[in-house]
């Protein structure tokens, strides 16, 4: 199986574009170059774009007004770019705040909007994802997760209840950095959950002996969090010259081959890179179009990467 | 939190040094005159060391008192506490430590401490460099200085060369060690240069504090306080 293929909908606005269909549309003019390339949620099939846009400290601005206009300037730069996926947290300081602001200022018509609940307690994690649609300024949630498993007993079933009502469409679980894997794994195999939000990159591996391979057996999407290792990967990266094989896949930077390596892996439903800079979201969705490596090529960058960061 | 020993001190860092210092930048902008105030209040708290006369102690143990409860509302409660989900508690052992100031001011006996050049030296840096620390960063400005009795690490800095000068037991000692190596830490993480020098001035303090001890109990006023 190819590691990735453009949905129906992409190729038909690649088809449109082709054909000079492009500037009679103000949705497709909006797009980036190349289709921003589509995976099917595998619980309802529903396509969700490969890259997505995390807040972790990235949207923390408090009240900075500068740090606000910032933020909404990289939201309009993702949704004007394809992007739907944004990713949040109550833990995150002021980030949902921040996004509320945007999807205020913005109302992007397919925001795809995934937050969490990081509380002891169900009662608690009710209130609390009250406080966090407000905060949003959106009708309902698409998708909540239990943040890193914080009393994931408690919340599931909430979250499991408020999607069979109808006030939520899907529910997920949380980890990252590496931790607490065989819970994540016990937690997969056993509920009927929708998404899994995970770190991977080319240099933290281990969720493709399990996890990943559960996920597609299970069918539940994996979104992947900290794919640049909090910016550590790109940085120790920064300098060394591109190897032949980026241009094969349309690389010109490093982050967008980090990128194409992670929603490269058929298990994964997409990546949710942060960035408070509206070049690095544009990078980041180029990294969703065009061609994606096949696993010979991801085993090569996988290797480049642990030689040269 | 489960499995708290698998977290590192980068899971806690929540926001980014620019976010940190546009706050300190907007804090400034909001308060500005205060800062000369400020200036005044570092300045007693220097004579009270250099020239350690009962009335000029009392004095600056107010100054110092107040400049922790500030610190503890102004910005961390009312402003750090935007980006930092744990500022409320940062704001509460502050307004602990001033009350605890407070105390230790009430208990100030008559006799005066020799003055001692390495309290001198902190509060001294305290008051007239740390603020152009801002210059030294990378991108820094002095917009971004963080000033004696406004921001938290130049007070605490001064509260340290207030606290060896006059031998105070170790009680009073917790919270600006503890906030030393929390800020420490958080500049750490946001990859500033300085980071080392609050830990290392903290260390600094409490070894000339525990080798000070050596020294004969009636130099130490705190020890001696009023009947």
């Amino acid at each position: 199986m190819p590691p990735t293929s453009p949905s129906r909908r992409h190729l038909l606005a690649s088809m449109i574009a082709a054909s000079g269909g492009l500037a009679l549309s103000p949705l497709l003019a909006a797009a980036p170059p190349a289709p921003l390339l589509t995976r099917p949620i595998p619980s309802t099939g529903e396509q969700l774009p490969v890259i997505g846009l995390g807040s972790w400290i990235t949207f923390n601005v408090g009240r900075d007004p500068q740090g606000r206009r910032e933020s909404v300037d990289v939201m309009r730069q993702f949704f004007a770019g394809g992007g739907r996926l944004i990713d949040s947290s109550p833990m995150y300081g002021s980030a949902q705040d921040v996004i509320g602001e945007a999807v205020q200022a913005l109302k992007p018509a397919r925001l795809f909007a995934a937050d969490k609940v990081w509380v002891s307690g169900s009662a608690r994690g009710v209130a609390q994802v009250e406080a966090s649609r407000k905060l949003w300024r959106v009708p309902r949630f698409d998708l909540l997760q239990v943040h890193n498993l914080l009393s994931w007993d408690e919340h599931l079933p909430i979250l499991l209840a408020m999607k069979r009502e109808g006030r939520l469409r899907y529910v997920g679980i949380t980890t990252s950095e590496g931790r607490r894997h065989a819970e994540i794994e016990k937690i997969m195999a056993s509920q009927p959950i929708d998404f899994v939000q995970i770190s991977y990159n080319a240099l933290d591996r281990d969720v493709e002996q399990r996890i990943l391979p559960l996920a597609r057996e299970r069918k539940i999407g994996v979104i992947v969090n900290r794919p640049f290792r909090q910016g550590d990967l790109t940085q120790a990266l920064a300098g060394k010259p591109l190897p032949g094989w980026a241009a094969d896949i349309g690389c010109t930077t490093w982050a967008q081959a980090l990128l194409k390596f992670i929603v490269s892996h058929p298990a994964v439903t997409c990546a949710i890179p942060a960035t408070s800079s509206v070049a690095h979201v544009r990078e980041n969705l180029l990294a969703g179009t065009g061609s994606m490596p096949d696993e010979a090529l991801r085993k090569r960058i996988a290797q480049d990467v642990e030689r040269l960061a | 939190m489960s499995e708290w020993w698998t977290y590192s001190l980068s899971d806690f860092l929540m926001f980014s040094s620019r976010s940190y210092y546009r706050l300190i930048e907007s804090y400034n902008a909001a308060i500005w005159p205060a800062h000369l105030l400020a200036l005044v209040a570092g300045i007693i708290v220097i004579g009270a060391i250099a020239r350690p006369r009962q009335h000029l102690r009392r004095s600056a143990g107010l100054v110092l008192a107040a400049a922790w409860g500030w610190v503890a509302w102004a910005y961390q409660l009312e402003r750090y506490a935007e980006i930092n989900t744990a500022a409320p508690y940062f704001a509460a052992a502050f307004a602990v430590q001033a009350l605890l100031l407070c105390w230790l001011t009430h208990r100030l006996g008559n006799a005066a401490p020799a003055p001692q050049p390495a309290a001198l030296g902190l509060a001294g840096l305290a008051v007239f460099a740390y603020p152009l620390l801002a210059l030294a960063r990378d991108n820094g400005e002095w917009r971004q200085a963080e000033v004696f009795g406004i921001a938290p690490d130049p007070t605490v800095m001064a509260t340290l060369g207030v606290l060896l000068a006059w031998r105070a037991p170790a009680i009073f000692w917790l919270i600006p060690v503890s906030w030393c190596l929390v800020s420490g830490a958080t500049l750490m993480e946001l990859k500033i240069g300085h980071a080392w020098l609050l830990p290392a001035l903290a260390l600094t303090a409490v070894l000339a504090r525990i080798m000070g001890s050596k020294t004969p109990r009636n130099l130490n006023s705190t020890a001696n306080p009023r009947s």
